[in-house]
């Protein structure tokens, strides 16, 4: 809402500073956003006195002066009549800028010399006097700038209005909150229609079809009006406003508008068939050419204000082209109607249509104000445009609009709620500077009725607010609550994020936050079969682009393509990784399964050094850091299954994880055909792990084993075994034999080549043995370590390598 | 033969001055200490000297071994630490090369305002909460006193999956699923990742928000003033000037927006703060008696105040950063930064 203080200040005095007004408006809920000074249309004008007068020698209709500023005395070539020495007139001195944006020179004009010019109100747009040389009062300072002396130009200020408060719409509206703040009174614009000739209901009728959008319509006719330009008074307050002048009556509509809050609509009676008006609701299909000239088909229930043959407005949001006023209408049908905000609402959304109209009717209008704007309306059309108002009006007013009276209010309540000792009459005061009726019940009870205006006034709690609003948040003490111990819900899953989060960072992985959503084309950028469940996207029915038009189902993706913009930045070495949800349809109407998942990327080399070792992170990289991981859960039984199905990942260097026999999540080198098909020019390793599976495997408890204090004895064996033979087999393998003195096994070597036939490996397992209570002996070791070796043999089928 | 053993112990010592090597020293040591040695020699030859010089003799004889033995030990002493002092001379190293090992990552920005605020609150008995991003328009909307066809909804706009499911554009409807749940008092957090069709420098379609409710008997505003007060000094400074402001949520009354001076003019009025010279940090108020009859709580026993806050926005003022999109671009030469 842009607010002229030029304009405020007809309805409201104060002696506050543009500033000041602005603060005290802002810190009462009225947000100020910014202060604007408008300038007048010129520059470079000042007050001049002329001199002398004498006509021109070579002209009749011209004169030639000698004026002053005070300093100075110039030559001026005049053509108006009504000028004469000692006059006090505007002089734009050379260099100086009217509107039009004429730069006045010095000229000559049939020989005569002129420095300046001396002008109308029309030729500043001061006013509309175009009939001679503007007349100043006689006491203004020569020479002083024109828009200092007669106080031109306006300060606006643009105030953003939160939804609850449709009252501030207006002049009026923002003038009562001045008042409620300053001590001040308002003064409402006198309202007082002269009726003449026929009387309305002999021209013209109203019938309301659908009263639920509609419970009040109201009209007034003027005849014999002549379209014009409004008055400058009028036009530079809509400017101020931001709207622009039309004409003098649609300026009237909109001028009501803005000062009393209600909006309004002139009809040219000509156009109106059977010259009568019937409200209903759009029928399917219904095709209407507003008057912004477009063609619209309605959708249903749109409410349409008709004549009596068709559509001649969209109600409350836009008039019709075919009903417009003309430079030619001579009879206004002017509507004043109530219309059901949440009619108006759904409808201005579904056309698109967020009118200044729609504005204030969704939020809604005062329903005691119907007929005073149309009278106010009514009122300054004649007098703006020379019509005369027909006796009486229409008011069709069949469901009456709710106003709430005598709310209670305790102030017992008033004090717990702000929390501090605020007095019984300060209460009242409040509420009666902002124009309630406050009508004691009993002591500390009260009924209060607001003003018909504040539509968001109906409980008690509205009432409080309005209370510690005036009375000043600054003024609330600073209190802390009294805390009762209580046990609140703990999330585990997100202690253990945080856990993870912090391994990721100290494993070297960065963290990146991705949006949630993503292209619905990811799942065939990662070569997701037809029947994946990561194809079963919540889609959503408004993105801002088909990039983000699903949600995503994997994190893998924007990983990659996280990959493919660093790499486009030269940063090829990435180590990255995010928490968050992906989301998986369910059916219909049911919310979907959020998942909670961790993944991440490894790119590039191992490390950033510029002078250290420099190779390509692999499979065993990537495996590492996971395992660290898990190894700080004390998640020491995980398992690592070749499983070649998941499509992103290379079917050679991929498998999926499992915690006791839960598959938590995979890992692997991304398929190099997604990373080609995605133009990522570098081979990249990812993992995704499903944080909410994680945490139902973790096992929490530790408990202490005891520590032998006797020494171990290890043993070396190579087996050779068939290539394809996965270490982890040979080693489940040897600890399936549950030989209690053997402590632990672990791999030592790997080999293929040299000295080995063609499809087999080397692989060197060290076995170590230890007893609890005692040294073991060799011979023991022995005993025990051929009866393993020789197990092992017997089941892998593997040779002992010499 | 005195003068013998003179000029033996002048000869020898310069020749041990000039030994380099150990194996020079050990040369010199043999030609005169050892068994067929020079020095060795003389004494052998102290029959040769008359009588009244022969104690004399032995004395000096037997001094000036000492004297060369002494000699001997110091120089090999000085040549093993001349020795040693070369191997860790050869050993030196370019100490400003950089180490090796793993660097640790990052904390992404937002992350680490998430954490601070959780870890102030949790001060104040707050626990952490949450609830799902794909939300019914009935949590998102109807139970937090925001109908459907009201202007209110102008105030989020909103990415709709269905009629009635959206994106979340808010953390507060985790807060009607709590206290669903759960009897007061209340005292939550609730962070994450909300929703608004919106881009440009300041706005990003997905971003943090952490909404915040308490619920007993005797919640007052001057509490809420209080606990927002001291939050908002322990993240921005002790020092920080704030201002409490009437503002307007469907689910909150009566509403306050809280502002704290610009940090970055000191409230003088830049850029930043858009010459107010102050900046909107968090909305917050009182929970309207709606929001509680809706979930089953007497508003006539139980008040209670939330507030909600956007994380990106604490961020980019802590931090610096102007263009909000530059947290979701992932580039890692921003995200190192942090």
């Amino acid at each position: 809402m842009l607010v002229s203080l030029k304009w405020l200040q007809d309805y409201i005095e104060h002696q506050l500073t543009a500033q000041e007004l602005a603060d005290r408006l802002t810190m009462a809920g009225l947000e100020v956003d910014e202060i604007k000074t408008i300038a007048p249309a010129f520059s470079g004008v000042v007050v001049a006195a002329i001199l002398s007068v004498r006509p021109h020698p070579n002209a009749d209709k011209l004169s030639l002066c000698d004026v002053t500023d005070g300093t100075k005395t110039y030559p001026i070539v005049c053509g108006a009549k009504n000028i004469q020495p000692g006059d006090v007139v505007p002089l734009a001195k050379i260099g100086a800028v009217i509107p039009g944006g004429y730069t006045i020179k010095s000229t000559t004009l049939r020989g005569e010399k002129s420095d300046g010019m001396l002008c109308s109100e029309t030729e500043l747009e001061i006013g509309d006097d175009a009939s001679g040389i503007m007349q100043l009062a006689s006491g203004l300072a020569l020479g002083t700038p024109l828009e200092e002396a007669l106080n031109l130009g306006d300060t606006v200020l643009d105030v953003s209005i939160t939804p609850n408060r449709s009252d501030c719409l207006s002049m009026i509206g923002i003038a009562r909150e001045v008042a409620a703040l300053t001590g001040g009174k308002i003064r409402l614009p006198a309202v007082n229609v002269v009726e003449s000739g026929e009387d309305i209901a002999s021209l013209s009728s109203v019938s309301i079809l659908d009263a639920d959008v509609c419970p009040r319509y109201t009209a007034r006719m003027i005849q014999g009006v002549k379209i014009g330009d409004s008055p400058l008074w009028m036009k530079t307050r809509l400017q101020a406003a931001g709207m622009r002048p039309i004409n003098n009556v649609v300026d009237v509509t909109n001028f009501v508008m803005l000062e009393l809050g209600q909006p309004l609509h002139a009809f040219d009676y000509r156009f109106l068939e059977e010259g009568r008006i019937v409200v209903r609701k759009s029928k399917a299909g219904e095709e209407f050419v507003s008057l912004d000239g477009k063609s619209r088909i309605l959708p249903d229930d749109t409410l349409l204000i008709c004549d009596g043959k068709k559509p001649v407005a969209i109600g409350g949001i836009m008039g019709g082209l075919n009903s417009e006023v003309k430079d030619d209408t001579q009879i206004i049908f002017l509507e004043s109607a109530y219309f059901s905000p949440s009619s108006i609402r759904r409808s201005a959304r579904r056309l698109a249509m967020p009118t200044d109209a729609a504005f204030r009717f969704e939020r809604g209008i005062d329903p005691g104000g119907v007929i005073r704007a149309l009278d106010r309306a009514a009122q300054l059309i004649a007098e703006l445009s020379g019509g005369s108002v027909c006796r009486n009006i229409l008011d069709e007013y069949p469901q009456p609009v709710k106003t709430v009276e005598n709310i209670p209010l305790r102030l017992s309540r008033v004090r717990d709620i702000i929390g501090t000792d605020i007095a019984d009459e300060d209460v009242v005061s409040l509420l009666k500077s902002l124009g309630m009726t406050v009508k004691q019940e009993e002591k500390g009870k009260y009924f209060v009725t607001p003003l018909t205006c504040r539509v968001d006034i109906e409980r008690e709690i509205d009432l409080i607010e309005e209370v510690v609003r005036l009375y000043g948040y600054d003024r609330v003490p600073v209190a802390l609550p009294a805390v009762a111990v209580t046990e609140m819900e703990v999330i585990p899953r997100l202690a253990l994020e945080e856990k993870v989060r912090q391994l990721f960072t100290g494993s070297g992985f960065t963290e990146t936050i991705h949006y949630s959503f993503t292209s619905p084309a990811s799942a065939d950028g990662l070569g997701m079969p037809a029947d994946d469940e990561r194809r079963r996207f919540v889609v959503i029915r408004n993105p801002l682009t088909e990039d983000q038009s699903v949600m995503r189902t994997t994190l893998v993706y924007g990983l990659l393509e996280t990959l493919k913009k660093n790499i486009n930045n030269a940063a090829f070495n990435l180590k990255i990784f995010e928490i968050g949800r992906i989301f998986l349809f369910r059916k219909e109407g049911d919310l979907p399964e959020e998942r909670n998942i961790v993944a991440g990327l490894l790119s590039g080399k191992t490390s950033d050094d510029v002078w250290g070792a420099k190779t390509n992170v692999d499979f065993y990289d990537l495996k590492g850091s996971l395992e660290n991981i898990f190894y700080d859960l004390k998640l020491e039984d995980c398992v690592y299954r070749v499983e070649q199905n998941e499509p992103f990942l290379h079917p050679g260097q991929s498998c999926g994880i499992y915690v006791k026999g839960v598959r938590i999540g995979s890992m692997g080198q991304v398929h190099p055909e997604i990373i080609s098909g995605m133009d990522i020019r570098a081979q990249a390793y990812i993992f995704e792990i499903n944080i909410d599976l994680l945490e139902t495997v973790i096992d929490r408890r530790i408990s202490y084993r005891e520590i032998s204090k006797f020494p171990a004895v290890t043993r070396d064996v190579a087996f050779v075994v068939p290539a394809a033979m996965e270490a982890r087999q040979m080693l489940e393998i040897v600890l399936s034999q549950r030989e209690d003195l053997l402590e632990n096994v672990g791999i030592f070597d790997i080999y293929a080549g040299k000295g080995l036939d063609e499809g087999t490996k080397s692989l060197g397992l060290r076995f170590s043995y230890r007893a609890l209570d005692r040294t073991l002996t060799d011979t023991e070791i022995n005993g025990i370590h051929e009866r393993v070796v020789r197990n092992t043999v017997r089941l892998t089928g593997a040779k002992i390598r010499a | 033969m005195i003068a013998d053993l003179q000029q033996l112990e002048k000869d020898a010592l310069a020749e041990l001055d000039s030994a380099g090597t150990a194996d020079a020293v050990l040369a010199v040591r043999t030609k005169y200490l050892g068994r067929k040695g020079l020095l060795t020699g003389l004494l052998r030859n102290i029959a040769s000297v008359p009588p009244e010089e022969k104690p004399l003799f032995g004395k000096r004889c037997n001094e000036v071994k000492e004297i060369l033995e002494a000699r001997i030990a110091e120089v090999q002493e000085k040549q093993a630490r001349a020795q040693k002092e070369d191997i860790l001379a050869r050993e030196k190293i370019d100490v400003t090369l950089p180490g090796r090992g793993v660097r640790p990552g990052r904390v992404h920005p937002v992350t680490q305002i998430r954490r601070e605020i959780c870890d102030i609150f949790a001060a104040f008995g707050f626990s952490v909460v949450e609830g799902p991003e794909v939300e019914l328009d009935y949590y998102n909307f109807e139970a937090l006193n925001i109908p459907k066809d009201h202007p209110a909804r102008d105030m989020q706009d909103t990415f709709y999956i269905s009629d009635n499911m959206v994106l979340r554009t808010h953390t507060s409807p985790v807060q009607v699923r709590i206290m669903e749940k759960v009897r007061p008092p209340v005292r939550i957090l609730s962070p994450g990742r909300v929703y608004r069709p919106d881009s440009d420098v300041s706005h990003t379609p997905m971003f943090h928000q952490i909404e915040g409710l308490l619920v007993d008997r005797n919640v007052s505003f001057a509490d809420l003033k209080g606990i927002l007060s001291a939050f908002l000094k322990k993240v921005f400074g002790e020092d920080t000037v704030l201002r409490f402001r009437p503002s307007f949520f469907p689910f909150t009354e009566p509403s306050a927006e809280v502002d704290i001076r610009c940090v970055m003019c000191a409230g003088k009025g830049c850029r930043v703060c858009g010459q107010s010279g102050w900046l909107e940090i968090l909305g917050s108020g009182m929970v309207d008696p709606a929001v509680f009859q809706n979930v089953g709580y007497d508003p006539e026993i139980y008040t209670g105040f939330a507030f909600g806050l956007g994380l990106e926005r604490i961020a980019m003022l802590k931090y610096g950063i102007s263009d909000i999109r530059l947290l979701f671009e992932n580039d890692i030469r921003f995200l190192k930064q942090f």
